[in-house]
């Protein structure tokens, strides 16, 4: 199963919308959150975005998705991280809004589609009218 | 000498700690009030986290890069800890460093901070100190000066583009949602950045 990120500035944020997330998706194991910096104040820390990767891939690869600014800053340098390190794992960052993207992300994984399908999918979320 | 690129480390941090209530301030003007708090967070980790005793200055900078990166938390960490890593690439193995390894390092630096923030000069961030600090720098060397004085020299360029930051828009990092209001305001990382480049002089002066 393609594993999730949810990479976010609050750890509140980031626990909350994959606890939003695995309610979609029962069996899905591999949907990790990446919140706030180690000491518990707010910000992006790449280390433990990194440490989320390695713990929500099963082999099938994992897709991040991240709120704003330097998330997604620190989302790259994270999978910069473990291509230095030589490990193989396919990571890459969805161009979508938090909780949709997390929503559709999750739907989509847990039925077992490969990482382009999740990826797709939550990337289509970000034109999704509300009303 | 070994210690000695701690002992430039502790410099810049303390001159970041030092103005950490400055660098917040700036940024409450334009952003989210956080850039000297996540700077000195994070380089209190730096001199927690490197070797007291290292030597190998490449080693301690590449140490400290990962350190900014998981300690600041703000769009800083990821740029400076680039940065600082790939300074520590070009360094790798050295003990000391003449004037060309630091026209590398300013190159370096430059170039990852440009690779993690897709920014170029005239954005309002760190990079319009650093760019003109560098190439003031790599000018005074070509024309034979020392290290120090080229350093000096690049300082008073890394003042003018903070200056300069103050009459431009923002369009990168969180001050770019206040769009023209961002005017009138200078920038906290090219702030840090003069900070940093001072006490590297210092260092170098022995003070
Ligand atoms: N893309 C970029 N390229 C170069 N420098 C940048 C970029 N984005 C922001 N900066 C610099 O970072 C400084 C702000 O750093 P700070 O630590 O406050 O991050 P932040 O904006 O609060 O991060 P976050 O995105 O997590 O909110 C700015 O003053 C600017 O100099
Ligand atoms: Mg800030």
């Amino acid at each position: 199963m393609v594993g999730i990120v949810i990479a976010s500035h609050s750890w509140k944020i980031a626990e909350g919308v994959c606890d939003l997330a695995r309610e979609m998706a029962q069996g899905h194991s591999g949907i990790i959150p990446a919140g706030g910096l180690e000491d518990g104040s707010m910000g992006t820390d790449a280390a433990r975005i990194m440490t989320a990767i390695r713990e929500a891939d099963s082999g099938d690869g994992v897709v991040i998705i991240a709120d704003i600014g330097s998330s997604i800053m620190s989302s790259e340098t994270a999978i910069e991280l473990l291509e230095n390190e030589d490990e193989n794992i396919h990571a890459v960052i969805a161009d979508a809004p938090l909780v949709e993207g997390a929503i559709c992300a999750a739907v989509e994984a847990a039925a077992g589609s490969p990482i382009d399908s999740v990826l797709a999918v939550a990337e289509e979320s970000r034109g999704a009218m509300k009303l | 000498m070994p210690g000695s690129i701690y002992k430039c480390l502790s410099l810049i941090g303390e001159r970041i700690i030092a103005n950490k209530d400055y660098l917040t301030e700036l940024d409450r003007e334009i952003g989210d009030s956080d850039h000297g708090i996540n700077m000195a967070r994070g380089f209190k980790a730096v001199l927690e986290k490197v070797n007291p005793d290292e030597s190998d200055i490449g080693a301690a900078l590449k140490k400290a890069g990962m350190t900014l990166l998981s300690t600041v938390g703000g769009a800083s960490g990821p740029l400076y800890g680039t940065a600082y890593m790939e300074a520590g690439k070009i360094l790798a193995g050295k003990t000391e460093i003449d004037s060309q390894d630091m026209k590398a390092v300013f190159e370096a630096s430059i170039a990852g901070i440009q690779k993690r923030g897709k920014a170029v000069r005239g954005e309002k961030t760190m990079l319009d100190a650093i760019i003109p600090a560098s190439e003031t720098y790599a000018k005074k060397i070509s024309e034979g000066a020392d290290m120090i004085h080229a350093l000096d020299a690049a300082i008073e360029s890394a003042h003018e583009g903070v200056e300069y930051t103050k009459t431009i828009i923002a369009t990168k990092g969180r001050a770019s949602y206040l769009g023209e209001r961002s005017i009138g305001h200078q920038d906290p990382g090219a702030t840090s950045a003069t900070l940093m480049l001072e006490a590297i002089c210092d260092y170098l002066k022995g003070k």
